[in-house]
């Protein structure tokens, strides 16, 4: 076989970290999308446990108000922007290039660019909990709490700057995926070949690139009328507070897909490989996904129902929501039918995958009962939209990442996670979960608000509010035991191969953990699951919704046809550090902005310049690797 | 003058080159940004409760001037594109300079107005109109100003030779964004200029 010599000399520990800093690889660039955003989702994690424990019982003065409104504040950010998202570009990174057969993604420099730009904007949210206190207005910052009269803090400052700054990695990273899967698919992988995964971060990325714009101008506003005096949100001068709301959430609602559709992504995968089944319907799935992305645009006042907005508009938004549910009540049939009448194997990522559905479901209907707005009437600010909110976006996203995180680590790492270890997180989670969220439902509808700092006793929630805070450790006794599952494996656990669950996309064709360059030679695809027609070349002609014999284990079979072009040369991208510099600058602007530090807004700003000159001006390949 | 022909460096999907296609993005992106800023005038336009109002100060005459001076400037850069596609470089670096000093009386024109309505008493801080107004054609004056920097960064490249025929695509995407720009800029003055005006003081206001 072929080898290829790739010089990688990294002997020192500072070495290390220089090849981490200037790294240029997406599996690199993922795994610390991954580790980072793992980090945040813990940050968030000890701020919804301080909740708990302060709403454990009534009357409780654990913290005061004032920092109960960072907590809740903080906690929605930090999940959403810092969580969720960045964990999804994670396995973007990670899995994309392999999926669609590439050796890198289009603009490795802009990825890195994005890593680096999502840490400062991390970071610079999280440091004003140490200067002088975070935003204390809800995750969704509603004016006039923002205004600088109420609100005369740096928190709403910080808030702002730092999305702006997350939106710019958040943009950058989503038209590096775009031109990726449009452009650099391998030969013969049709958009109707495409992995389901590819395919929905193909859909997340437009809605990115589309939706962000509209907070930037929303943040932008804001930022003007508190740094500069300008009058958006001032009714003073005749500004509207609504026009925040409607800016946000016209954002805010295709961002929900944004942090659900990767999810859903990963769940399409992970079924059918455990169930050893195609995917039922798969066109559906795809043609579901899209309408969601488009449909995802027409919905955003039903998170403004109680504003008074009039009967028509109240009517119109709550069509459309209910129509919403159409696309995704036709993923979850399919996802059923998949699974239906397989082989199934319940190991660890199917386990989560299998959960996602359920919880996804209950989530759903919620949603849909808070849809009609005048269920919605009775309903809004109380923890009954608590319980919904988690319902898609923990037993939904964060059940679907921990899939796709024990579905791929082999893939990533070489080595499999322990799958007893696994189970018992999944099944902590699982109780832990619905212990948490489930009797929200309950409080909410008995008229418990959200974001109150403490209650009365005798309201009737005492004994549910009791159970939430013991579901939460639950929880976390999970997570700890999944971290030092993650940790331990990482070193001792099995070795993985090529091909740990007999997989079916092209990620899993390659040694495990993939070489720097990917492929070999960049294969040719001629079906929608191409590495399992190469294993498996005499398909039976077994229809949908039945389900494959176990065949003897032919991977071993070289049976792959490659691209006739012979590569004499793989072309390496070279390391760089300008999009750490390029960052910075953007940092350096950003802590400027919060302290209105006109200086320091040109500082940041020239370096920012300066950092995008040598990074146009550096070759991106400096010297080649001879492959013979 | 020989042609080269230039392939993309790597073969793609769609036969576009990877920079374009992420150029196209990024202006589809683009278009959102200034949609949400013309939607937030719009739903403001009519509604500062103090003066001065659209119809008070805005100047159709001076501004159709400064819109027709960009207007010229994008046809500059499609004779300096065409220049440098056929390997003129000395053509292309005259039009493309000379597209640069039109974005930059551009710029000129967009300054004098801001100094003259400070002058007459509008700022951001004054009303609904001032801020939507000021942040509006700001934003766009600031991708104006990326714009010329470009422009000049590629005069300079092809005066000292870095600019030959293998990097053709790198005018084009710079023409991409001067185009696109200069389109904003005709929505803009319709729906500020053009309508502020026309609809005179009994909806302007």
């Amino acid at each position: 076989m072929a080898s290829i010599a790739v010089a990688r000399r990294e002997s020192t520990f500072w070495d290390t970290v220089w090849g981490w800093v200037t790294t240029v690889d997406h599996k690199r660039i993922g795994a610390l999308y991954g580790i980072t955003a793992f980090i945040f989702f813990m940050i968030g994690g000890v701020e919804a446990t301080l909740m708990r424990m302060q709403l454990a019982r009534p009357e409780q003065t654990l913290v005061s108000p004032d920092v109960f409104n960072q907590l809740f504040s903080m906690h929605g950010t930090t999940m959403i922007f810092l969580a969720i998202m960045p964990l999804g570009a994670a396995f973007f990174n990670i899995i994309i290039p392999l999926q669609v057969g590439a050796r890198d993604v289009a603009f490795p420099r802009l990825n890195a660019f994005s890593y680096w730009t999502f840490l400062a904007g991390g970071l610079l949210l999280n440091s004003s909990w140490f200067l002088g206190g975070g935003l204390n207005a809800g995750w969704f910052a509603y004016s006039p709490l923002t205004g600088l009269t109420y609100n005369p803090g740096h928190g709403v400052d910080f808030w702002a700057v730092s999305l702006l700054v997350l939106g710019t990695a958040s943009m950058a990273a989503a038209f590096n995926f775009i031109v990726t899967i449009v452009n650099m698919r391998a030969p013969g992988m049709s958009l109707t070949r495409m992995p389901v995964f590819t395919w929905m971060t193909l859909i997340v990325s437009i809605l990115i690139v589309t939706a962000f714009p509209v907070i930037t101008v929303a943040l932008i506003e804001l930022v003007f009328d508190r740094a500069f005096g300008f009058n958006f949100f001032n009714v003073f001068a005749g500004g509207d507070p609504l026009l925040w709301q409607h800016l946000f959430w016209v954002f805010g609602h295709p961002e929900v897909y944004i942090l659900i559709l990767p999810a859903m992504g990963i769940v399409s995968e992970v079924l059918p490989v455990f169930s050893r089944k195609p995917l039922f319907g798969y066109p559906f799935i795809i043609f579901s996904g899209i309408a969601i992305g488009v449909m995802g645009w027409m919905v955003w006042a039903h998170h403004m129902f109680t504003v008074g907005m009039g009967p028509v508009a109240n009517t119109v938004f709550t069509l459309t929501t209910i129509t919403i549910a159409v696309p995704t009540g036709v993923k979850i049939f399919n996802w059923v039918a998949t699974v239906w009448g397989g082989q199934l194997t319940l190991k660890t990522p199917m386990l989560f995958s299998l959960g996602f559905i359920a919880m996804f479901i209950i989530g759903g209907l919620s949603g849909l009962m808070h849809a009609v707005s005048p269920s919605d009437a009775q309903q809004s600010d109380t923890y009954f939209i608590v319980a919904h909110i988690h319902y898609v976006l923990f037993g939904g996203a964060i059940f679907a990442i921990f899939s796709g995180i024990y579905y791929w680590f082999p893939k990533a790492t070489g080595r499999l996670m322990n799958e007893t270890s696994g189970k018992i997180h999944f099944w902590l989670t699982m109780i832990g979960f619905n212990l948490t969220f489930f009797p929200m439902h309950f409080v909410g509808l008995n008229g418990m608000p959200r974001r109150i700092a403490t209650y009365s006793a005798g309201m009737g929630w005492d004994f549910w509010n009791m159970v939430e805070t013991v579901g939460a450790f639950v929880i976390i006794a999970g997570i700890l035991l999944f971290l030092h599952n993650f940790f331990r494996s990482l070193r001792k656990g099995e070795v993985a191969g090529n091909d740990p669950w007999d997989g079916r996309t092209l990620e899993w064709a390659i040694p495990s953990p993939p070489p720097e360059y990917n492929f070999e030679r960049i294969p040719v695809v001629h079906s929608r699951d191409p590495f399992w027609e190469q294993k498996h070349p005499h398909p039976l002609g077994v229809p949908a919704g039945a389900s494959q014999q176990r065949p003897g284990n032919r991977a071993q079979q070289p049976a792959v046809a490659h691209a006739a072009e012979t590569h004499e040369v793989i072309h390496i991208p070279s390391p760089s550090y300008w999009p750490l510099i390029t960052a910075l600058g953007n940092a350096i602007a950003g802590y400027s902005l919060v302290y209105r530090f006109i200086p320091g807004l040109f500082i940041g700003g020239a370096l920012t310049m300066f950092g995008l000159y040598s990074w146009y001006m550096e070759p991106t390949v400096k010297h080649e690797n001879k492959k013979h | 003058m020989s042609q080269v022909a230039h392939a993309p460096e790597h073969p793609t999907v769609t036969g576009i080159d990877n920079r374009k296609l992420l150029m196209w993005v990024f202006l589809a992106s683009d278009c959102l940004f200034f949609g949400s800023l013309i939607a937030t005038y719009l739903i403001y336009f009519g509604r500062s409760v103090v003066g001065p109002y659209p119809h008070d100060i805005l100047d159709i005459p001076v501004t159709s001037v400064s819109t027709f001076v960009l207007l010229l400037s994008s046809f500059m850069f499609v004779l300096s594109l065409a220049a440098h596609t056929r390997g003129d470089y000395k053509a292309f670096r005259v039009w493309v300079f000379c597209t640069a000093v039109l974005g930059s009386t551009f710029l000129g024109f967009q300054v004098f107005e801001f100094q003259h309505f400070v002058h007459e008493g509008l700022t951001p801080r004054t009303n609904l109109f001032g801020t939507t107004f000021f942040t509006l054609t700001g934003f766009h004056g600031a991708h104006v100003t990326i714009g010329v920097v470009w422009l000049l960064t590629l005069f300079f490249l092809s005066l000292r030779g870095k600019l030959g025929a293998d990097k053709n695509l790198a005018v084009d995407l710079a023409g991409l964004y001067w185009h696109f720009v200069d389109i904003v800029w005709i929505v803009i003055f319709t729906v500020i200029y053009l309508t502020g005006v026309a609809l005179g003081p009994g909806v302007g206001k």
